[in-house]
């Protein structure tokens, strides 16, 4: 169990008040201009030192994606664009963070932009999280008006501005260079890379896209100390995280914990077990709609970091948990899922556009029990096609949850589609038909 | 060099290539939908896999920059599984109606999957259904067959410069439309249909009328304007079914312009097919030898100077070499004239009427301005390679002149002499640009040498860059904007006339009516009040021309002889007779041959293939096919001229109408009043 004192979100209850003051009050905004005198290099390299790998879903070291940046400043800015496009099925942790953590996010702003060499940093924020936007552009204002950003931010003698840009609801506008097409105003489909962004970003500019997480937590990890952050968790897989539990449990929660704590620890304590008790789970995506679900067996002894989820074929990717007991058709609900991917899907490459689709069809018919035995290999075939031939991450985020669903519950499957779709759908009443002595049985 | 390696063979390449492309050079061929030489990359067909040591994953290799020391597959077990797999999604939604597509046959979709399909399919959902959309006249839309390649929005808006074609939707309801289902306000609009890999958009005229394994296919050159660009003609039996672009990388690329692409239904209508002669008023068919000597009648009546010859605007140099032997030898007269509009010509010098930077050339340039001139309607391809330099090089554009919209964003800096002169007097503040630019282009419209301020526009012009050395044999800027396939031959061959005080006399005298016989070789474009004139008319359409007549000898076009033309840059180029005139139609220089017999003399050319050495040989600008001969640039010969205070004023361009073939053709009509009805509705973009 984490330690209260070493909780880095100490208001994501909003226990006490979001407002500018209570958040210096809880220790924001205390020794910035310290942090940035210490100069830029030295605040890239504590980030890698603490091992901060990104909140985002992809889990790519922090430290290291920021010292891909140029060091010398061209004659092209450097953008700072924060992704709070949180639309991930399952993730609720930015939006608790926008609304009531909103300074950690500010000033992780000023110093990671500090760091880059930006003085523009743009927050991309999902359009649906209107509310939440205003909060933020409140929490911003008021930093403004303290002057920790603006012209000589916090005494550091930076410049930073921070814009807020409303998505318009699209899913793949999360993904980072989607998001950055969107953001210039144009339709948001993901660009090919290489170039990556760090070197071609923003309007061709250098760019470091982060997630709303990530960027909250760095003023607190250097204020404490990488060696503090590192003792937290295991190695390549430190600090701590925020996990979304939901589904069928008692109390659906966010909760910042340690990472690799035991899932069923996380379940038990923190969100009041599952519905029906442990013994009634049937099984548990551990990481947003995009990662492949855990059965049971996994889940008893599972701990919830990048590595150990990576080792049962699945991922941590948001930290979102998605407890689902039996009273869910497993079937469905993944059935559920490929919709989802199937809607959302930007339509540019070929494989995401017609695959997600007819992945989507499929299961349909099998959690009706109207496929054909041949369709579950058919389908896992179709997820191999998908996986790795897409421009952006999207592909594997909507193949990985049906390889997952093949992986652990084929048996499932395939008692529900055992018997021949077009028998079943007539029923006991078979017409004649000339090939009559071919239904029946004995004669097959 | 870096090198690299292909399925074990090493190969050097230049930098900044992509995989594809060293694939491409090593030999290893790799299918592609979306990937397009002269577009952007999209990256989104994911047809072009490869497999690349060191990658879990296989990698597009359209899109992926080709590094030092990378080791690239293209032939394993795994590459050819992944291409199978695009293959069989691409197929997923495609409907199976190839033999009533008509892009059967060419289709890229087609011979692909001959490699890379399933022979039978797993698909087994109900298959994706579009809506087809209206795209105008020329465009023939089934966008169920779509793949989603998104060459055409690229070419829309990248080449075209048109915003109206893209992508609504997302996932797999993503449709290529143009927003509004309206025609594409586009000169180059058609070009899509060559781009489409499969059979959502093809020709709408073309619909259904062959297949291209029935065709004959001739390389030729275009007359529609005096670009030259290169041409395959699709012939069917006597019938020209369509015309494709051929790639030339130093004329139009691998585009063509609409009018280029489908005047060719012209070629059918509106055909002389017999000689006509007028009896009381009125024409009536004849035979050759009753026209001919109705001819020899007159001509062995008149006077030479009293008679006069004027060239159309897509004759073909062989027509004019004989055209003009046969005035200055057989009827001694030196009254033959190539323009129809009283434009200033200065033709001491070759390149005083030419485009002297070459259409290549105008993507070195850094400045341009555009004198009297539209190159949207009146040279589309060097339109395109304008907004193409000005896209890749963000060149400043000046125009003097409001010429529309040209797809690209230009300043209008005047619209009179008056603001020449104060760019040559550097009072203007472009003249510091034209003074710090190394490679300018002024391109001079024929708008702008019209009338009593033409020689004052292309002298002055001409002075101040020769001040500036922008004129010389390395760089030379000044540039003339000829709107005729014909004419840069024409001049070269001398079929002009002028003097030291008046630069179109034949012109002036028509209007005074002091010509008895007029002989119009396929000259369509005269304006004249006729009074007297006996007019005899040679040429293949009753146009404009046809009418005024009194004779009337019909003659092939240029899809149906052999015959050189000279572009507006000077380059003479080849076009090859791909079908036959219809009816008693003869070709030119074989009627000009007859009519000296006519007349008891001879030209003493016997063959065509005889006239075409004669012709190459009389010139060395003539003998080198394809080919710019550059001309000694002469700074010193220089003209004295005064300053005329006059407006210049942008002759409109009919585009779809602009000369006889296109005026007979159904197609051009269509696309013409959909054109002004987007106009007078005030919906034109």
């Amino acid at each position: 169990m984490l330690k209260d004192s070493d909780r880095i979100f100490k208001n994501l209850y909003n226990d006490y008040s979001w407002e500018i003051e209570s958040a210096i009050k809880i220790g924001d905004w205390k020794n910035t201009k310290e942090i940035c005198s210490k100069g830029k290099e030295w605040i890239i390299n504590e980030i890698k030192t603490s091992e901060l790998r990104g909140r985002g879903g992809a889990g790519f070291p922090t430290g290291l994606k920021l010292s891909f940046i140029p060091k010398e400043q061209g004659t092209r800015p450097h953008y700072l664009v924060i992704n709070a496009d949180e639309s991930e099925p399952g993730t609720c942790k930015d939006r608790d963070i926008l609304r009531f953590e909103p300074q950690k996010l500010v000033e992780g702003s000023l110093i990671t932009s500090y760091a880059i060499g930006a003085h523009t940093c743009y927050i991309y924020i999902r359009g649906e999280f209107f509310r939440e936007g205003e909060r933020l552009q409140q929490a911003i204002d008021e930093a403004y008006e303290k002057n920790f950003i603006g012209k000589n931010a916090c005494g550091t003698g930076w410049d930073l501005n921070i814009y807020l840009h409303y998505g318009a609801g699209a899913y793949i506008c999360g993904e980072e260079t989607a998001l950055l097409e969107s953001l210039e105003g144009k339709k948001g489909l993901p660009r090919l890379k290489p170039p990556f962004p760090a070197l071609v970003g923003l309007y061709g500019c250098p760019t470091i896209v982060n997630n709303v997480e990530t960027i909250a937590v760095i003023p607190t990890i250097l204020r404490r100390g990488a060696k503090w952050f590192t003792s937290l968790g295991r190695p390549k897989n430190t600090g701590t995280k925020i996990f979304c539990i939901s589904g069928n449990v008692n109390y659906p929660c966010n909760v910042e914990e340690e990472m690799g704590i035991p899932l069923k620890q996380l379940i038990e304590k923190h969100a009041g077990g599952v519905s029906g008790g442990w013994d009634n789970l049937q099984a548990v995506i551990p990481g947003g709609s995009s990662m492949p679900l855990l059965p049971k067996n996994i889940c008893d002894t599972i701990r919830m970091d990048f590595d150990y989820l990576l080792d049962q074929k699945s991922g941590l990717g948001t930290a979102a948990i998605v407890v689902m007991n039996k009273d869910q058709d497993i079937i469905k609900c993944m059935a559920r899922i490929a919709k989802f991917y199937k809607h959302e899907s930007c339509g540019q490459c070929t494989p995401c556009r017609e695959g997600a689709g007819w992945m989507w069809r499929m299961l349909e018919r099998m959690a009706k029990g109207e496929a054909t035995l041949k369709e579950v290999d058919l389908l896992f075939d179709v997820t191999k096609q998908i996986e790795g031939h897409t421009i952006c991450a999207f592909g594997e985020g909507s193949a990985w949850p049906v390889q997952g669903l093949l992986r652990h519950f084929r048996k499932e499957i395939e008692r529900r589609n055992s018997s021949d779709p077009l028998t079943k759908r007539i029923g006991d009443k078979i017409p004649y038909l000339i090939d009559q002595h071919l239904l029946e049985n004995e004669n097959a | 060099m870096p090198k690299i390696t292909v399925n074990e063979k090493k190969i050097e390449f230049e930098e900044g290539l992509t995989v594809l492309q060293v694939c491409e050079l090593a030999g290893a061929e790799i299918p592609r939908f979306c990937y397009h030489e002269k577009l952007s990359i999209a990256g989104n067909c994911r047809m072009c896999l490869v497999e690349i040591e060191k990658s879990p994953k296989p990698i597009a290799s359209c899109a992926m920059p080709a590094t030092d020391g990378m080791v690239v597959k293209t032939n394993t077990p795994f590459v050819e599984k992944a291409r199978k797999g695009m293959m069989e999604f691409l197929l997923a939604n495609h409907p199976l109606d190839c033999p009533v597509c008509d892009q059967g046959g060419e289709c890229d979709l087609q011979d692909q999957s001959l490699y890379y399909g399933f022979d039978h399919s797993r698909f087994t959902e109900n298959k994706r259904q579009v809506k087809e959309k209206y795209m105008g006249p020329l465009i023939k839309t089934e966008m169920t067959r779509c793949i989603h390649c998104t060459r055409c929005i690229r070419f829309a808006t990248e080449v075209a410069g048109i915003p109206e074609l893209g992508a609504i939707g997302r996932g797999e309801d993503m449709e290529i439309t143009t927003y509004l289902e309206k025609s594409m306000d586009s000169e180059l609009s058609a070009n899509v249909i060559d781009l489409c890999p499969v059979g959502a958009l093809t020709s709408k005229p073309y619909a259904f009328e062959a297949r291209p394994w029935d065709l004959k296919k001739t390389e030729s050159i275009d007359v529609m304007d005096a670009v030259g660009s290169n041409i395959r003609i699709d012939t069917y039996g006597w019938e020209v079914k369509r015309v494709l672009p051929k790639i030339n990388e130093d004329i139009n690329d691998e585009w063509i312009s609409d009018k280029t692409r489908y005047a060719c239904d012209g070629l059918l209508k509106q055909r002389l097919d017999t000689p006509y002669i007028r009896e009381n008023g009125k024409l009536i068919q004849t035979s050759w030898t009753k026209a001919l000597k109705k001819i020899v009648k007159k001509l062995n009546n008149t006077k030479p100077e009293e008679i006069a010859g004027i060239v159309g605007d897509l004759v073909d140099m062989e027509s004019m070499f004989i055209f003009k032997e046969f005035f200055n030898k057989i009827l001694t007269s030196s009254n033959l004239e190539c323009r129809t509009k009283k434009t200033y010509l200065n033709p001491k010098n070759r390149m005083n009427y030419i485009f002297n930077s070459s259409i290549n050339g105008i993507e070195q340039c850094d400045l341009m301005l555009l004198v009297g001139t539209n190159p949207r309607s009146e040279a589309t391809i060097l339109n395109a390679r304008i907004r193409k330099t000005y896209v890749e090089n963000d060149i400043e554009i000046f125009s003097i002149g409001n010429p529309g919209d040209l797809t690209y964003p230009y300043k209008i800096i005047g619209s009179n002499t008056q603001v020449l002169k104060e760019i040559i007097d550097e009072k203007h503040e472009i003249s510091d640009k034209f003074k710090q630019s190394k490679k300018p282009i002024v391109i001079i419209g024929e708008s702008a040498l019209k009338n009593d301020y033409g020689e004052y526009v292309f002298e002055s012009i001409k002075n101040y860059l020769i001040k500036n050395n922008h004129i010389t044999n390395e760089w030379n800027a000044l540039n003339i904007l000829t709107q005729n396939a014909s004419r840069v031959g024409a001049v070269d061959l001398g079929l002009y006339k002028l003097n030291k005080k008046d630069n179109f006399p034949i012109l002036n005298k028509l209007d005074t009516n002091e010509f008895k016989i007029l002989y119009l070789l396929g000259a369509d474009e005269l304006r004249f009040n006729k009074k007297n004139e006996f007019i005899i008319y040679q040429g293949s359409h009753g146009d404009l021309g046809a009418q005024i007549a009194d004779v009337i000898l019909p003659s092939p076009t240029y899809t149906e002889k052999d015959g050189h033309f000279i572009n507006l840059e000077g380059r003479i180029q080849k076009a090859f007779k791909a079908s036959y005139p219809p009816g008693d139609a003869k070709e030119d220089w074989d009627i000009i041959n007859q009519l000296s017999k006519a007349l008891g003399k001879t030209l003493n050319i016997n063959s065509r293939k005889e006239l075409e050495e004669r012709l190459i040989n009389s010139s060395s600008i003539h003998s080198k096919i394809g080919e710019i001969v550059k001309s000694k640039v002469d700074t010193n010969e220089t003209q004295e001229f005064s300053f005329v205070n006059s407006k210049i004023e942008i002759d409109f361009v009919d585009y779809y109408f602009s000369n006889h073939i296109a005026r007979s053709s159904m197609t051009m009509n269509e696309c013409r009043s959909i054109k002004n009805k987007l106009l007078s509705t005030g919906t034109k973009g």
